[in-house]
């Protein structure tokens, strides 16, 4: 799926190899500072390696169309981030964006009551939680059914036991439709439990404390 | 009743400066610091009208093509400088040319719209109809730009996670600016559309009171009020929506990322 080949970032990583299969899913952890994040945008082509390559299925990204690549690998932003007021308009803001075509209500619903969510499509989405709207961040993601979803600490703001249940469901989701996910976390319990592979960062990174988050 | 303008002598012009010696005093007694502001402000306000009552006289009693030109030019000029001064922010290199064009193609086929087919004047270069027109028209729409300029740059700065998500989603990076660009337009334009609301009952317009003032018959000057009025709504939603359609690309490199602004 993808392949790192001496891929630096500035002075905060700077992977030799590493390699992310088909049909896996992979945790990223690593501490503070680590270049989690930067690692993501990187594999969403949201930012460009300083040096080496990333491929995508064989292919160098400097050789995909950077807005078709994020359509398909896309990226869930480590705040959630609200598009429009009411949380219909936000979970039709990803498939809108991807410029695909929209979903009748019952699908939207079903979605967050998927993730543990049961609002009215018609509520204002800036009322929710923290939590709530980090749901409803998932949800949009999964209703693009992307080939993989990159998620940069999907369930940061949620319980123990929420967090549990969300990220389950989601991979739950994402394996049914032999998508891959590739999640950062800062929960240990999380990583093992939920993924097939565990990649520490903090081997790649420069040590010196550049802050990434 | 006399149909030509009192002139008005020097000691009553002088009388007039009383009204800033009222501010000046103001500020004094309230202990706050904009004297010096003040007196610059109106002594700048002085010289500079004096230089263009003289620079106007020569010009309209010397008509002349190029000259026309060359002040319109100038005022373009002027325009321009004065938005990349009125930023607060560094401006680079590619947004100042947007800015420029913008100006540049909005104002002068509004002014040439206007004067060829609104106004019809001739010579099309007579200066007494070409310039003031083409003051008002290159003024308003330097405003418009300045507000355009500033909403767009602090919306990218600051709603740059957002714009970053959007992108993460598969945005276009015009899809993904589309609210903060619309701001921009909005935020620009405010000002023209609420003059118009605000014409005739809150306020007569500059241009229609000294029309007034100088014996033109009201209506006639209301006529040209409402023309030059909406010449420049016209103008200024030229020059900003030329503005903003190209001024958030710079914020985008040619991956579609977003790039580090200052």
């Amino acid at each position: 799926m993808f392949t790192l080949k001496d891929a630096t970032y500035k002075d905060i990583l700077s992977i030799r190899k590493l390699t992310f299969s088909d049909k896996e899913v992979t945790s990223i952890i690593g501490e503070s500072g680590t270049g989690k994040s930067t690692l993501l945008k990187m594999l969403n082509n949201l930012i460009s390696p300083t040096g080496g390559s990333i491929f995508y299925n064989g292919t160098n990204l400097t050789e995909i169309d950077p807005i078709a690549l994020r359509r398909e690998v896309v990226m869930l932003s480590q705040t959630p981030v609200l598009f429009g007021k009411t949380v219909r308009e936000n979970l039709e803001a990803g498939l809108h964006f991807a410029e695909k075509p929209a979903i009748a209500d019952e699908k939207l619903t079903e979605a967050l009551h998927y993730l543990y969510l049961d609002k009215d499509l018609d509520e204002k989405a800036e009322k929710l939680s923290g939590g709530e709207q980090q749901r409803l961040a998932l949800a949009r993601i999964l209703l693009m059914k992307p080939s993989v979803s990159l998620l940069d600490e999907p369930t940061s703001a949620l319980d123990e036991e929420l967090e549990q249940g969300v990220m389950a469901r989601f991979i739950e989701q994402a394996r049914a439709i032999g998508a891959v996910v590739i999640f950062v976390t800062h929960s240990k319990a999380i990583a093992e439990t939920y993924s097939d592979r565990m990649i520490d960062l903090t081997p790649f990174s420069y040590k010196g404390g550049h802050q990434d988050e | 009743m006399n149909d030509t303008l009192l002139e008005l002598g020097f000691w009553q012009l002088l009388s007039a400066y009383l009204f800033i010696v009222v501010l000046l005093v103001i500020v004094k007694v309230r202990k706050i610091s904009r004297s010096k502001e003040i007196f610059i402000a109106t002594l700048r306000m002085t010289l500079q009208l004096l230089l263009v009552g003289y620079v106007l006289m020569y010009l309209f009693e010397h008509p002349h093509p190029l000259f026309t030109v060359v002040v319109v030019l100038l005022m373009l000029t002027f325009s321009i400088w004065n938005i990349y001064k009125r930023i607060s922010r560094d401006l680079n290199r590619k947004m100042k040319q947007i800015i420029a064009v913008s100006i540049a193609c909005g104002t002068l086929s509004s002014l040439l719209y206007f004067n060829f087919i609104v106004i019809q004047f001739s010579p099309w270069y007579e200066p007494r109809y070409f310039i003031p027109i083409a003051g008002m028209i290159i003024g308003n729409s330097m405003t418009g730009v300045t507000l355009g300029v500033q909403t767009l740059v602090e919306g990218m700065t600051e709603q740059r996670t957002r714009v970053e998500a959007a992108l993460m989603l598969g945005a276009s990076p015009k899809e993904a600016s589309r609210k903060i660009v619309n701001q921009a337009f909005d935020t620009a334009i405010l000002p023209t559309i609420n003059s118009m609301v605000g014409t005739g009952i809150v306020f007569l317009p500059g241009m229609m009171t000294g029309q007034i003032l100088a014996g033109v018959n009201p209506l006639t000057a209301i006529e040209y009020q409402i023309a030059v009025l909406l010449g420049i709504v016209g103008a200024v939603s030229l020059t900003v929506i030329l503005f903003v359609q190209n001024g958030y690309k710079v914020f985008f490199n040619e991956k579609s990322q977003l790039i580090e602004w200052e």
